[in-house]
Parts: C-alpha cells; structure tokens; sequence
C-alpha cells in the first residue's frame, strides 16, 4: 500500500528489545483521515510497531529501532527531530484508560498544554477536546470532580479527548477497547469513524470484527520463526476481508489461527 | 491444635502491648496523680524539688523531629524519584543497597559521628555560617557556645531516617503504573515534567506514609539524640541552644532517679512516648498498606 499523500510512512523499520528483534523491515504507510487497523495475533508486533510511529518504543530500557520513519517528510528519527514536538504532532491512547488520577477531569484534558496557555483558551481548548471525543454533554457540568470518579468507557474518550487537545494530526490507538464492555466499545468505535474525518488515525486490534467495523485500510502482521514481526500484507480492509492475497491472511481472518 | 497455638501466638502480642501499657500507666501514677494534667503544659524538670513538667521535653521532641523530618522529607524524596526514575539500573542497585545499608548502622554509632564529627563542625562553620546569612532570624540568632543543640540533634535525625524515608519512597514511585509515564510522555512531557506532574503526585499519600512512618523513628530516638543535643531542659528560640527530648531524659536519668514521683514522672514520659509512637505508626502503616497493597497482593 502506498499513499503518496500520507502524513505517516514507515520504511524498512525494525524494533529491538535489547537482543530480541521484534519488528522486522515493516514498510507501509497511512492514508490521510483515514482509520489504518493493523492486525494480528498476539506477539506478532503490531503493538511494538505503533509504540515506534511516536518513539514511546524507546523508552523501555534496551529498546531501540532501525530504518525510517516519516512524519510529513521528516524522519522522526533524525536527530533534527525534537522527540517532545513529534510526540505532540502524533497523539497516542492506550489499551486501559489511563487518565491521570491526581488530576481534575479538566485538568486531564489540559495536561498537555503548556503551561503559559492563559486560563480562557485552556478552557476553550478544553470544551473544544471534549466535544470531539463526544464526552462534553456528560461531564460539562462537573469539570472539577476527578477523572477516577468517571467510568471505563468515559474514561477512555477522556484520555482521547487529552490527547486531542494538543491538536496532534496523528492519533495512535492501542488496542483503546480491550478493557471496555461491549456499548462502551461501541461508542469508542463510533467516535474514531468520525475522528477520521479530520486525522490520521493508526489502531491496533486484534479484533477482527473491529478492524471491519472501523478502518479503511488494514495490515495483517505475523511473527516469522525468530519471533520477529513482519507485515504480511496491507489492503483496504473490504478486500482484506473478502479476497486476501496471501494465503496466512485467510487463515487468520477465518479463525484458523490466532 | 495449630489454629489453637496461631491465636494463642498472636493473641500474645496483643496482651504484651496492653500489658505494657498498663503497667506504664501504674509506673506513673504517683506523677499523674502529683502534676495532673499539668505535666503536659509545665516547664519545670527538677528532680530536687521534685517538680516535673514536660513541656521542654515535648518542645525538644517535636522541633528536633520538624527539623529533621524536613531535611530528610526533601533529600529522601528527591533520592527516591532520582533511584526510581533517572538512575540507570547498574548505578540504582548498589545506590539503593548502601542506602538500606545505612539504615543497618547502630545509633549509637551514629551519636559518636555526631559527637566527635558532627557537633564540632556545627560549632565551628555550619552555625556561624546560618548566623551569618540569617541572624536576623529568631532560630538563627542568640549565641553559639556549644556543637550539641537542637541544629545538630535535627541534623543527626534526618541523618538517621533518610534511609527510611528514600527506600519506602522508591518502592511507591516504582509501584506507579508504568501506562500513566507513557501517557505523560506520549503528550509531549519531558521526564522531568512526568515524574514531577505526574508520578510524584500519584505516589504522593505512599510518600506521605514514609514521612511519617520516619517521624515515628526520630519521635522515638534515644541514644543518638542523647549524645548530641545538649540535655538541657529549656525552651529557647534558637536552635543554636541546647535542648532535651522525651527520650533523652528517659535514657539520662533512669539510673539516678529515686522517689515514685520522679520514676513516675519518667515513666509518664515513656507513657507519652507510647501513644505518640503508636499514633504516628499506626497511621502511617494505614496509609502505605491502602497504596501498595494492590501491588502486593
């Protein structure tokens, strides 16, 4: 799959774990405002390959990486990059909600803005996030109570609101509802189809039925007989679906495996 | 037979401590009977006309513990995020052993250093120094005639506790869920704003219950605070004078004392000395199990 428009490439990069390879010479990238799924079973990489798109891979002790990757032409690993600037361009969410639990659910929202924002545009910028992750109606009126007293499926669209509000162009989802029961996960899935609209946004799943649900494009990862992950193919995800093109693919999607 | 032999064995320590505690009470009693309530708000300690008051022994007490619960709360969390967070592995394991280490040594071995070390540096640089930056401050004025006073018992103290309060810090900042750096750093935060906006204040009430679970051990420390604090029972504003703690008196004068009231008075000291300990322990136990007790399950 290529796109020549996309914000996001990724080329011939492979991921280590002190030793371990994990990620072996994975080369795609990633439709512009578009849902991107990367599949696979578990170990197969897809998880490590997300957590090197914005360098959180490397700071696990003995992490490191090989190869390129592009964030709108620059490679984010040049050392021109600043990791700090990056990570504010390419927003992440994780596999459990993980709002910050000191903090207010306001506080949540605006903990990654600077801390000279004036007060106004931080409540502006609040409003803003929370509307977009489709959480604004549900907790406008108690901004102040803390993000814990929320629950799961809140808490989740409160951590994408948090990474929203530093208006990134590329959001990174880990796996966002392997902790949430099924209508949470619903509403989750619902927002991503219509964050599309205006980002770029990479989700690992190893639900296959969500992968159909939500994303365009999808790539299926395997790890090879050294444990290493290495992209099996990458398509639209209708046609991953009805026709794939590798054998390993089928097996997967039809439960043979996995 | 074994479950009876379990309660039996537990229920023994339960009876010690009550036992302990009356017999403070009964030790007492010609004291408690003699100054009443009195004891608690009196500052005179003379054993010759047998008038006991421990107002400038809970004074010695609680300044010495102040001081020293500062100086170590801030180097010991400091250390502890630095050891949890910033060292790398090779430096954080011998670093964090020789730290329990000095928890190992004897406090009488700390109250010589203090004597022969400690107390004449105090005398001769570190006091004239403060005085001379900030003698226009109460606790830094008055005249500086002697290394054991209330400065070098504090200093001693926070010596003494930073072991406790860096180790039990660390093992609650370890114990903060790794996704919540990830999710501070994935926004942009450098590690330094993670650890200070973030992790730090997650592990906050765990690092509370190691600042006091360390202001118990100063409240309760005898010998070390005896060699170096001057053991004179005043209350004065500068802690360039000597002073006198609960336990000090306690240590010194056991071996002297005659007549039920002075025993007694003593004992109402280790009556003190109990309850206060016992408070300040049980409360920061409550506090560290209701933090780490997730991970340790």
């Amino acid at each position: 799959m290529n796109h020549p428009d996309a914000p996001l490439k990724v080329e011939d990069l492979s991921a280590f774990y002190g030793d371990m390879r994990a990620v072996a010479d994975v080369s795609m990238s990633f439709a512009p405002r578009n849902v991107t799924a990367l599949m696979g079973p578990s170990g197969c990489g897809k998880t490590t390959l997300l957590r090197c798109l914005n360098r959180i891979h490397e700071i696990a002790p003995g992490a490191r990486t090989e190869g390129t990757v592009l964030l709108d032409g620059e490679d984010v690993y040049d050392s021109e990059m600043s990791v700090i600037e990056l990570r504010r361009r390419v927003g992440m969410v994780f596999q459990r909600p993980n709002p910050f639990p000191t903090m207010s659910i306001f506080g949540n929202v605006v903990s990654g803005l600077s801390r000279s924002v004036p007060k106004n545009d931080k409540a502006a910028a609040a409003e803003k996030a929370l509307r977009s992750a489709a959480l604004w109606d549900e907790v406008k009126d108690k901004l102040g109570r803390p993000a814990t007293a929320l629950s799961g499926g809140q808490q989740q669209r409160l951590c994408i609101a948090r990474a929203l509000a530093v208006e990134p162009e590329v959001l990174l989802m880990d796996e966002p509802t392997s902790s949430l029961d099924p209508i949470s996960t619903l509403s989750i899935e619902e927002l991503m189809t219509k964050l599309a609209e205006h980002y770029t946004i990479v989700v690992v799943t190893h639900n296959m039925q969500q992968a159909a649900r939500v994303s365009r494009y999808a790539a299926f990862m395997l790890a090879d007989e050294t444990r290493a992950g290495r992209l099996v193919e990458m398509d639209e995800t209708s046609k991953m679906f009805t026709k794939p093109s590798d054998r390993r693919t089928e097996d997967y999607i039809t439960g043979r495996f996995g | 037979m074994f479950l009876i032999a379990i309660y039996a064995a537990s229920g023994f320590f339960v009876l010690l401590v009550l036992l302990l505690f009356a017999s403070l009470v009964k030790g007492s009693w010609p004291a408690l009977a003699a100054f009443g309530a009195k004891f608690l708000w009196t500052s005179e300690w003379n054993p010759v006309t047998e008038q006991f008051g421990a107002l400038p022994l809970i004074f010695g007490t609680v300044v010495s513990s102040t001081i020293a619960i500062v100086l170590a709360g801030l180097v010991g969390i400091l250390a502890a995020a630095y050891l949890a967070e910033f060292a790398p592995r090779w430096l954080a394991r011998p670093l964090s052993f020789v730290i329990e280490l000095l928890a190992a040594v004897p406090s009488v071995v700390f109250g010589l250093w203090g004597l022969f070390v400690l107390a004449p540096f105090v005398r001769v640089a570190l006091a004239p120094s403060l005085q001379h930056a900030f003698g226009f401050l109460p606790i830094f004025s008055g005249p500086i005639s002697t290394g054991t006073n209330m400065l070098t018992a504090g200093l001693i103290l926070a010596l003494m506790i930073l072991p406790t309060v860096t180790a039990i810090s660390r093992e609650v900042i370890v114990a903060i869920a790794q996704d919540l750096r990830e999710a501070s750093m994935s926004l942009g935060a450098t590690k330094w704003e993670t650890v200070s906006r973030v992790v730090i204040p997650a592990a906050r009430v765990g690092i509370f219950g190691a600042i006091v679970l360390a202001l118990g051990r100063a409240i309760g420390e005898t010998i070390a605070t005896t060699m170096v604090i001057g053991n004179k029972p005043v209350i004065a504003a500068s802690l360039f004078a000597p002073s006198y703690t609960l336990a000090s008196v306690i240590a010194n004068e056991f071996t002297e004392a005659n007549g039920d009231v002075y025993i007694g008075a003593l004992l109402e000291l280790g009556l003190l000395l109990f309850l206060v300990s016992f408070i300040v322990n049980g409360l920061a136990r409550l506090l560290l199990f209701t933090v780490l007790k997730g991970d340790r399950a």
